[in-house]
């Protein structure tokens, strides 16, 4: 596939802890390095990181920081990825907005929000997004219930996928 | 059938007084049952289309398998003018009241066919997002089951609406 | 919104070397006043492509700001899948893109081989291909008949879908369904090819390329349809990158970039095809673009068919491949005889084998991956994250339909009403995509 050797040299000079994993460069940055650390990868003739794929987040309650925010990157012109992995804690789970650097992470960044209820800074319009404006909860965290009801099937009533005990 | 009897008379309702009445009530069935046929001749949709049910919809619309054969081609995009609405999709809680208000605008009589299984029961996604069957807000005449249903599940149920309409027959 | 409306806060559109109507920002509209209206189309809208709702101000036939809002399909398919087991995820996200479904599945369950560390055998790699190129193939005339239809090319309606037809009753005969098939599995396919399929295939090869033939005498030099899209929606490459968008209106724009030949998967790269590109980004051109694909696509269908050979469609690791071998019997789909006896009367641990991974699927060893395809709309990605569980940890679809939403204000703005629907057609957004 790509050369993955090749483009960890590069951000190893930068982020010394790139590490690989099934092929894919990964990042590790803390929040306030965050916008510097994106800037670098998209600014940097080398690395040339000029299109943000995605933004999205895991919610691992057991561990500290709780949620990851991942911004996933990608050079046109060497035929690269990359992800950058953020880590926020439980209760304060806030991350420089990317908007100003990619225009593109308006709306995904808005998704975040509204499944994690993670807040973006400096977002010009940070709101929910596929959810009714006055929902409630965050419901892709772990501690959000799937929130389905009970289904009569075959003469009994089947609980919803998450309270069956599976 | 009792007879009406002619008021401020006591005297047994004549023969022809009979005939009247039989012909009045006959009048008024076979009325109805010509109203009831006309609605279903030419029973307009509205479009609803949500997901992939809509697909099939047009499908089932389009050339190979043709609704224009009942009547049913042109999907009226103002429900002012629709008067069977076939809820085509997964209907989330965002769209809840906008299906509603659209049932609403719509002028009597009005028929509701839920379209697939996630529009008559939430489907495969038993969860937060969806509303678990859209009888839940509207009232539903025919259910027709499927992920998605085959555009001839789709005519049957509307074969079957149509039946309902004839056996309904009510001049309202 | 409050307060006066100031001509420096206009955004403004595209290039001035675009021309149409991208050159027209509000200041130029004549005899504007500073009354505006807003206006809401949708979500029930029969142009509108599904439940989107756009806010839009005007100033006469004038678009002055349109702000898009979606959600209104918003089904969970992400919370969801983490719920289920790694095999059974295939069904949910097969629903997410529902034009296009085998697209989700392959990038998922390429997710998944990835996380696992296998690869699918050859003839199911090849398979893959040649059904999701015949998805794209659909999905572009449903694009087009839909797009007609808003345009008022009513025939072009009928055309597509009927064109439609012949290749939804080939995946009807190879998978079982029409739409949301979930025949593209981790390791590999549900099922070979039925006899008969590879015929009809090539029956249908044979027949398309006169129907497309056909669309092009009936659009292409339309003066109608000329009007309502040369000129129409033009944005320029540097903010469509800027706006991450992918797929046929970046291709329309002049970036050459399709992830099959760029970062090819599945074996893309032994393909022979060319990758069609123009450089004007307005809606003629996306619909040039697009048109093409289909030819190009029934290309690689072709080169498909002539590399079949015979072999497994599932890999080999018992711990993996889905146990049953599947054939079509009285009652459709389902484990077929020999199987059936084999794990009943046979060999304890093939029943054994076969209950453990039915009922608690298999285990993925933990990580993250991110796997990107080229679909119909553009760059779809998945981001599966595992545990090490046997079920998917956080399943993320990174929807090409809502990113190129965003590109909308910035097409529209300036533009007539009438240019609203045509732009909005012209990205191809499908709402499941959107909201999933």
């Amino acid at each position: 596939m790509s050369d993955v050797a090749g483009l960890l040299e590069r951000l190893r000079a930068r982020f010394p802890d790139a590490y690989e994993y099934r092929g894919e460069a990964n990042v590790v940055v803390d929040r306030e390095e965050l916008l510097d650390a994106l800037r670098h990868l998209r600014d940097e003739p080398s690395l040339s990181f000029r299109f943000l794929s995605d933004v999205s987040a895991t919610d691992w309650p057991d561990l500290d920081p709780r949620f990851w925010v991942v911004y996933h990157l990608l050079s046109m012109e060497h035929r690269w990825r990359v992800r950058v992995r953020v880590g926020l804690p439980a209760d304060d789970p806030r991350v420089p907005s990317a908007v100003a650097l990619f225009p593109t992470a308006d709306w995904l960044e808005r998704e975040v929000f509204d499944f994690f209820g993670v807040v973006f800074e400096g977002h010009p319009d940070l709101r929910r997004i596929e959810l009714p404006e006055d929902w409630e909860g965050y419901p892709l965290r772990k501690d959000a219930p799937l929130g389905g009801v009970n289904t009569w099937y075959k003469g009994a009533f089947v609980p919803p996928p998450d309270q069956r005990g599976l | 059938m009792p007879v009406q009897r002619v008021p401020g008379s006591a005297r047994e309702p004549t023969e022809r007084e009979l005939e009247e009445e039989v012909r009045r009530g006959v009048l008024l069935t076979t009325l109805a049952k010509a109203v009831a046929w006309a609605r279903k001749q030419s029973m307009w949709p509205a479009t609803f289309g949500l997901a992939c049910c809509a697909i099939e919809m047009m499908a089932t619309g389009a050339a190979h398998y043709d609704l224009a054969r009942w009547g049913m081609e042109i999907f009226r995009a103002s429900p002012r003018q629709a008067d069977l609405m076939i809820v085509a999709g997964r209907v989330s809680q965002k769209m809840g009241p906008v299906l509603r208000r659209i049932y609403d605008q719509m002028p009597e009589p009005k028929w509701v066919i839920s379209m697939g299984v996630c529009a008559s029961t939430g489907g495969m996604f038993n969860n937060y997002g969806l509303i678990q069957g859209v009888d839940t807000i509207v009232p539903v005449d025919i259910y027709v089951p499927g992920c998605p249903p085959r555009p001839e599940m789709l005519m049957y149920g509307i074969l079957r609406l149509h039946e309902k309409v004839m056996r309904e027959a009510r001049l309202r | 919104m409050g307060g006066p409306f100031r001509e420096r806060d206009l955004p403004q559109v595209g290039g001035e070397s675009f021309g149409g109507a991208a050159g027209t920002t509000a200041q130029a509209v004549p005899g504007r006043t500073e009354e505006t209206m807003i206006i809401n189309m949708g979500p029930q809208h029969p142009s509108t492509h599904g439940v989107l709702r756009l806010v839009l101000e005007l100033e006469g036939e004038y678009v002055i700001s349109c702000r898009p809002v979606v959600g209104y399909l918003h089904t969970g398919i992400e919370k969801n899948t983490e719920y289920r087991t790694w095999q059974q995820g295939v069904t949910f996200v097969t629903r997410a893109d529902y034009l296009s479904p085998f697209f989700n599945e392959l990038a998922y369950c390429l997710a998944v081989e990835r996380l696992l560390g296998i690869e699918a055998p050859p003839r199911a790699q090849v398979i893959r291909v040649l059904l999701c190129e015949m998805n794209r193939i659909a999905s572009h005339l449903v694009w087009l008949a839909t797009t007609g239809l808003e345009l008022g090319a009513i025939s072009m309606m009928l055309y597509g879908f009927r064109e439609r037809e012949l290749i939804l009753s080939i995946f009807e005969q190879v998978t079982g369904l029409r739409m949301n098939h979930a025949f593209i599995r981790v390791g590999g396919l549900a099922m070979d090819l039925p006899e008969g399929a590879e015929d009809r295939i090539r029956e249908f090869l044979r027949v398309m390329p006169g129907r497309i033939a056909e669309y092009e005498d009936l659009l292409t030099d339309n003066p109608v349809w000329r009007q309502r899209t040369v000129g129409v929606g033009c944005v320029s490459p540097d903010d469509l990158l800027a706006l991450g968008v992918t797929g046929p209106l970046l291709r329309a724009a002049g970036v050459p970039w399709d992830l099959r030949k760029a970062m090819p998967y599945c074996g893309y790269e032994t393909y022979d095809f060319d990758v069609p590109t123009r450089t004007e980004s307005d809606c003629f051109a996306r619909y040039v673009v697009r048109v093409e694909e289909m030819r190009q696509s029934l290309r690689i269908v072709e080169q498909c068919l002539e590399r079949l050979e015979p072999g497994p469609v599932m890999v080999e690791d018992p711990k993996v491949r889905w146990p049953a071998q599947l054939s079509v019997g009285p009652d459709g789909i389902g484990n077929s005889e020999e199987y059936v006896r084999h794990i009943m009367e046979e060999s304890m641990e093939a029943l054994i084998n076969h209950f453990k991974i039915v009922t608690q699927g298999i285990r993925v060893p933990a990580g993250e991956v991110y796997q990107a395809v080229e679909s119909p709309r553009g760059e779809l990605g998945y981001y599966v994250v595992s545990n090490g569980g046997n079920r998917p940890y956080r399943v993320h679809i990174r929807a090409p339909s809502f990113v190129n939403l965003q590109s909308v204000p910035k097409m529209v703005e300036g533009a007539l009403v009438a240019d609203v629907i045509a732009a909005v057609a012209s990205v191809d957004p499908v709402m499941g995509d959107v909201d999933r």
